[in-house]
């Protein structure tokens, strides 16, 4: 037991224990460089693009100002009926998904056994093991004129949903469904079993206790889920371009404008973004954020 | 205020006949673990009735298969004559009080309490004024707004009989209700359940492993033990007559002597059981009545506890013994035993309760 102080020899350490502001930088450089250099910058020039246009003649992109692309979005009836199918098509897999997601995760969480809570776990993420394009061709298989879909229902003398709006919303449902399910088992899991006593206890049937105690204490997760499942949705272009049918969506739009048209594209990027925004704004006005 | 359940005392009074609640041959196991086995009971309009036992005895089984929250494997639930054995928690007339409140997180105070009459359907402004007067009568109208996180352990539990009983159920079932409380709240609780329970004219199934707090409330007691009923009496039945060697050790302190050195005292090997406030006390060498069994015994240990002194003694024959000694004389004025002392311990041959079934 010495009863001198040592001086250890860390000169970086010493420096910045005396200075927490250069501290803060250092801590914060990369991760910053990364937000602020790549996606903050990246997303400005983008809505920048946006107000540029075209030469008719030359097909040249001409750098100026003009709000015509965003007017197009509400003038031009294709363009704006693609915005809103798009956001019918969203909401679509959302809703699908919520409605799937809570009676597996109430019997994940509160009835299944072990093991099989276990095993449903693993199916729900599985998918999101495969490629993207694989799930696509899976599902482009299952629903083709040949597919298994026709094929089961041929004796009944039904025949499948071509590909079209309703496969795509299955589509996206498949590619999208890991990311609510998880938050909403994770919720429901918390919820304590005894709240489910005291509900039927009370009187409260089955769908009166989901309704009226399970729903509610789940919303943030719903919300952090849908945000997921609605953003994606509204971005994506390759299920409609391949399960679609003639369906496009706002992504089809963005895609066949890339390099046709780039500031049609970017002014239509920002759409998915505007709804996205509307619906966290909302979300928050209802109080559910707070819980998150 | 208090007067808010008297009416339900007299529409379940003319129906006395039967049973509240009765249960028929009640089995029930999980997996390979049997928590219930060939389970009667009787329980009547209006008793105060307490499940009584260690945990894993069976006790909060038979509260849920009750209640319908487990189903039996085999037997039959009755409630008020009816058989109800294979009906859900939401069509039975009974209403639960849980052991962690269970109270609604996203909902007031007021609306928890409401949950119930909504379930039922009642026209929000009818459900609003019961809900209104169930929560003054346990004395919290001014939380009715608040959240019950904000709401102390003995609030919570307040609410949760509130929410109970505006339901008006022919039954009310209490999961150890008062075991999250503190001492002190635990014992106005006891006092205030007893005087609703009496008021309201209402069935209480009562389950605890406090035997202190059964034995304070109940009008009746069941003992329970590895998935059955060792005894049912009123609290004086059970303390003092016990029926076996588990139910005098498990209510109060107990002296079980048998075998040889039963034979000895009493002339008969079968168990017996002493209570330790029956055991006097007198310095060694006094004399002992007729109608009394003396021990020469040593004090092995002496506890102060307060209102009592606890007493462990050792016979000469190596039995031991506890008695306890009302503090009644200041230190000092007592008899001053100490631990070390000889004194002649006198039961009177009364007091020696035979135990009928010992293992």
């Amino acid at each position: 037991m010495s009863a001198i102080q040592k001086v250890p020899n860390r000169p970086l350490s010493t420096y910045l224990h005396k200075r927490p502001t250069t501290r803060l930088i250092a801590l914060l450089a990369l991760p910053m460089t990364w937000l602020v250099g790549v996606y903050i910058i990246s997303l400005a020039l983008l809505l920048v693009t946006a107000f540029w246009f075209i030469d008719p003649f030359t097909s040249k992109v001409i750098v100026g100002f003009t709000i015509e692309n965003f007017v197009n979005i509400f003038t031009v009836p294709a363009y704006f009926a693609t915005s809103i199918r798009t956001l019918g098509i969203a909401v679509a897999v959302t809703v699908v998904c919520i409605a799937f997601a809570i009676p597996l995760g109430i019997f994940m969480a509160k009835l299944a056994r072990p093991w099989v809570r276990n095993l449903l776990a693993v199916a729900i993420t599985l998918p999101l093991w495969a490629g993207y394009l694989v799930k696509l061709l899976a599902m482009r298989l299952t629903f083709t004129e040949e597919g298994l879909v026709n094929w089961l229902m041929a004796p009944f003398g039904i025949n499948g949903p071509g590909f079209g709006i309703p496969v795509t919303i299955l589509t996206l449902v498949y590619l999208w469904f890991p990311y609510m399910a998880l938050p909403v088992f994770t919720a429901i899991r918390q919820l304590p079993l005894n709240l489910f006593d005291a509900s039927a206890d009370l009187g409260a049937k089955g769908w009166a206790t989901v309704s009226r105690m399970v729903l509610p204490l789940i919303t943030p997760a719903i919300i952090a889920g849908s945000v997921f499942t609605f953003s994606l949705s509204l971005g994506d272009y390759l299920a409609a371009r391949f399960v679609g049918g003639k369906t496009q969506m706002i992504g089809s739009i963005i895609a066949s404008n890339i390099n046709l048209n780039p500031p049609v594209a970017a002014a239509f990027s920002m759409v998915p973004i505007a709804f996205v925004v509307m619906y966290l704004m909302i979300a928050r006005r209802t109080g559910s954020l707070e819980r998150m | 205020m208090n007067n808010n359940y008297a009416h339900s005392a007299q529409s379940s009074s003319p129906k006395s006949a039967t049973s509240a609640v009765s249960l028929k041959n009640l089995n029930k196991s999980f997996g390979d673990v049997t928590a219930v086995s060939n389970l009667d009971l009787e329980i009547p309009h209006g008793e105060f009735f307490s499940m009584l036992g260690p945990s894993g005895s069976g006790k909060t089984t038979v509260l849920r298969i009750i209640a319908g929250f487990e189903t039996a494997s085999s037997g039959k639930v009755f409630l008020e004559g009816s058989d109800v054995t294979e009906l859900a928690p939401f069509d039975r007339d009974v209403n639960t009080v849980f052991q962690d409140y269970a109270l609604f997180p996203h909902m007031s105070i007021q609306l928890n309490v409401e949950y119930g009459l909504r379930a039922r359907k009642m026209p929000k402004a009818e459900r609003t004024k019961l809900a209104s007067e169930a929560i003054e009568s346990v004395k919290l109208t001014h939380l009715a707004d608040r959240f019950p996180h904000q709401l102390s352990g003995g609030q919570r539990q307040r609410i949760a009989l509130a929410r109970a009983l505006v339901l008006r159920p022919k039954v009310l079932l209490l999961d150890e209700p008062l075991g999250a409380l503190d001492k002190q709240l635990r014992e106005e609780m006891q006092v205030e359940l007893k005087r609703i329970q009496r008021e309201a004219g209402i069935t209480f199934i009562f389950v605890t492993h406090d035997q202190e707090e059964a034995m304070r409330m109940s009008d009746r007691i069941a003992v329970f033990n590895h998935g059955q009923i060792e005894q049912i009496g009123t609290p004086r039945e059970v303390y003092e007559n016990p029926s076996s060697a588990f139910v005098a050790s498990f209510l109060g302190v107990s002296n079980l002597i048998s075998g040889p050195p039963a034979k000895e005292l009493f002339g008969s090997e079968q168990m017996v059981n002493v209570r330790p406030e029956r055991i006097k006390l007198q310095k060694d060498g006094s004399k002992s009545a007729s109608d009394e069994i003396a021990i020469n015994a040593k004090i092995v240990d002496v506890a102060y506890t307060g209102a009592n002194t606890l007493y462990v003694l050792e016979s000469e024959a190596g039995l031991r013994l506890v008695a306890t000694r009302l503090n009644e004389e200041l230190p000092g004025q007592d008899l001053g035993l100490e631990a070390g002392d000889r004194v002649l311990a006198t039961f009177r041959k009364e007091h020696v309760a035979k135990i009928p079934n010992n293992k």
